[in-house]
């Protein structure tokens, strides 16, 4: 790190890019970034990349190809600082459904040359193959929290974000509860908080998309949805969408699917 | 780039700017084009696998995870499907609502690509980051359209990327009158400024190309079409409804592409703003509408390197559109219709920023889907974009490699190949190779 001014880079994995989106959903700040560093490898912003090592790397979506485990060992390699950006690379995203399932019968129903394709049968987070330094929660990520992380990371400070759950977020902004309120199934108090409580605001309860909150029970929660006129199908599906692989919402009790395995290749 | 034996080599490992991951090959044989090749290589997520056995309420949430750029397109098709599988129509006021929702994803969408993805090109910038060195005005403009398409995202959807208060029936809570009427002096702001930048694009030089397959598009009826329920195509041979879609396009699995290839059973096709707009000019709004013959576009636009401009008028359209709509709007008693599952097959087609978007779900009587199949617009475009290539590269023999491959990029991007939405589709009728 002899550079004056920091190199960053963006990293893509199986994702949506709404996570790298946010970046340039910035609108008031991007200049003022671009700036402050500079941007060495970001192709969905820049077709001009710099070669490593690189001061920040920021990685978008969840390894589940043969080459992505070779590809993010050697980002990481080249990279002083790495963070992972969204629930695809914190948890393996909801492509880690077929985490669950059987990929090969997924790849027959998808495709019609199974032999074209080449997949993992799971699909994980960047922690699971490499170090990551930190790891920013959401599907998507809440833009100001991810810029005040990297903002934090540039100047050599540890990112100060709440670690409590939605169900805090809501309190703080004065949202009736849902479910205290209209019985609406909500998953704001096992549910990490980032996105300021969006989903109760309007009127909706939350569907989790943050991820497990750090220091909660599932069990104790999944006791109390059970009592709502919710079915058990129905709860468990809840747990399976965006963070389906994360511990907390992996494991929900009475489930039968339990997720499976570590990454195998299938052609 | 490699020379050998008389065979020279252009390769793009990793497309820049295309949301998504693709790459070009294109082989160039004594001096003749031997190959040409758009691979995707994004890899596969298996949405329309894992859809089965969910919900029928829940693709709006899930298939707007295909893709963080277009979201509500794959929210609008999804619940336009579910509710024809139920047969429910939501209109009125709630089809309102959606339609502001969808013109704030164009404009969102829109001005990304012309601004930060696609201009650069033809003013010969890596990056709009770069451009902004010499043209900080302009690309300050560009930022401050693309805020306000993802303020109308915020206010109706909740958030910009993946919006939350999208469901099938319509919303969770709507919006009160002075909540959307807040945004009309910005929405006045940005309908001026998207004529600026239609002016704006239509002086970059174009090259001189016009492509010769069929346009598909929806065809409008009163509007300029954002959700529909009829086909048609450019040379009128294909016209047919929604739910026809699939004995119409057929789609094909070649080995270089993890998405897979549409064709239309009259032949060659692409969507997008070129087929929406040759399609359905005469029902842009008036300003757009004007913007567009002072650009010189005519009644039919069939040159891909124009599609910039195209979408700097639907720009304008859509600013258009959606003060339209705020003005007209009264907030409805219910945020959606209810609707009941039942045992059946739904289609829904909307026009996502880069074209025609078409989902099919079948669901039982307790409504779970039983099958799921969504075609998006990159990979109807896939077979078009290399038919481009393949002439550009033609016509261009003559430039280094590095100018050819500069080019190359450009043509793709005149379709603003989402690779990220294109990798996934299912249950097609399959023509092997
Ligand atoms: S976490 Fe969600 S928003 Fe982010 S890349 Fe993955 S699917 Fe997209
Ligand atoms: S689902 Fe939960 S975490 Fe996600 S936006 Fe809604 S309230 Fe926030």
């Amino acid at each position: 790190m002899t550079a004056a001014v920091p190199k960053v880079a963006v990293w893509k994995f199986a994702s949506c890019d709404g996570c790298q989106l946010s970046l340039l959903d910035c609108e008031d700040e991007l200049l003022a970034v671009a700036g402050a560093v500079e941007l060495a490898h970001f192709l969905e912003a820049s077709s001009a990349t710099v070669a490593g090592p690189y001061d920040l790397s920021i990685v978008e979506g969840s390894v589940s190809t043969a080459s992505d485990i070779e590809r993010i060992a050697h980002i990481r390699e080249e990279s002083n600082v790495l963070i992972s950006i969204g629930a695809c690379a914190t948890a393996g995203g909801i492509q880690a459904l077929r985490n669950f399932a059987d990929v090969g019968e997924y790849v027959s129903v998808v495709y019609a040359r199974p032999d074209y394709i080449e997949t993992l049968s799971t699909s994980t987070p960047i922690s699971d193959h490499v170090a990551v330094d930190y790891e920013l929660r959401g599907c998507p990520v809440n833009k100001s929290q991810l810029l005040h992380v990297i903002s934090s990371f540039l100047l050599g400070r540890r990112p100060r974000l709440p670690s409590s759950s939605v169900c805090v977020e809501c309190k703080a902004r004065g949202t009736t509860c849902v479910m205290v309120a209209h019985g609406t199934a909500c998953l704001g108090p096992v549910t990490h908080a980032g996105c300021g409580a969006i989903c109760p605001a309007f009127d909706r309860g939350c569907y989790g998309c943050y991820g497990p909150a750090d220091t909660v029970s599932t069990t104790a929660f999944v006791q109390l949805l059970r009592s709502l006129p919710v079915s058990d199908r129905a709860i468990e599906r809840v747990f399976r969408t965006f963070n389906a692989n994360a511990p907390g919402f992996r494991d929900i009790p009475g489930s039968e699917h339990a997720a499976v395995g570590s990454p195998r290749a299938t052609s | 780039m490699t020379h050998r034996n008389g065979t020279r080599q252009l390769d793009v490992q990793a497309l820049a700017r295309v949301e998504g991951e693709g790459a070009l090959h294109v082989t160039i044989t004594d001096g003749e084009l031997t190959t040409v090749e758009l691979n995707i290589y994004e890899p596969p997520r298996f949405f329309e696998a894992f859809l089965r056995g969910r919900s029928y309420t829940e693709p709006p949430d899930i298939t707007a995870r295909i893709c963080g750029i277009c979201p509500v397109a794959y929210q609008m098709s999804s619940c336009l499907a579910i509710e024809d599988a139920c047969g429910v129509v939501v209109d009125g006021q709630l089809a309102a609502l959606r339609h502001i929702l969808y013109c704030g994803e164009w404009i969102e969408s829109h001005v990304l690509h012309i601004y930060m993805l696609h201009a650069p090109d033809f003013l010969g910038y890596a990056g709009a980051i770069a451009m902004a060195q010499d043209h900080r005005g302009i690309v300050e403009r560009g930022l401050r359209l693309k805020k306000l398409g993802n303020r109308l995202l915020e206010v109706i959807g909740g958030r910009a990327i993946h919006p939350i208060n999208v469901r099938v029936g319509g919303f969770y809570r709507v919006p009160t009158v002075s909540e959307l009427a807040e945004l009309v002096p910005e929405l006045e702001w940005a309908r001026q400024a998207a004529l600026d930048t239609v002016e704006w694009v239509a002086g970059f030089p174009m090259p001189d190309y016009e492509g010769d397959w069929d346009l598909l598009a929806l065809a409008g009826e009163d509007h300029y079409p954002f959700m529909g329920s009829r086909i048609g195509s450019v040379s009128g041979r294909a016209q047919f409804s929604v739910p026809q879609f699939s004995a119409h396009v057929h789609e094909e699995h070649v080995a270089h592409s993890t998405a897979l290839h549409g064709r239309l059973d009259t032949g060659e096709y692409a969507v997008g703003p070129l087929a929406r707009y040759s399609l359905n000019q005469a029902l842009l709004p008036p300003l757009a509408r004007a913007a567009a013959a002072d650009a010189g576009l005519r009644g039919e636009c069939r040159n891909p390197f124009k599609s910039i401009i195209v979408r700097a008028v639907e720009v304008v359209a859509a600013c258009e559109e959606a003060l339209r709509l705020i003005g007209e709007y009264s907030p409805p008693s219910e945020p959606a219709v209810p609707v009941m599952p039942r045992s059946g097959v739904g289609h829904g087609a909307s026009e996502a920023p880069r074209g025609l978007l078409y989902h099919r779900y079948e669901i039982d009587s307790e409504g779970i889907i039983t099958s799921a199949t969504i075609v998006p617009p990159t990979s109807q475009n896939q077979r078009a974009i290399e038919h481009d290539l393949a002439h550009v590269v033609e016509a261009n023999l003559d430039l280094d490699d590095e100018t050819l491959t500069a080019r190359c990029e450009q043509t793709i991007r005149n379709y603003d190949p989402c690779i990220s939405c294109s990798t996934h589709f299912l249950d097609l009728r399959v023509v092997r190779l």
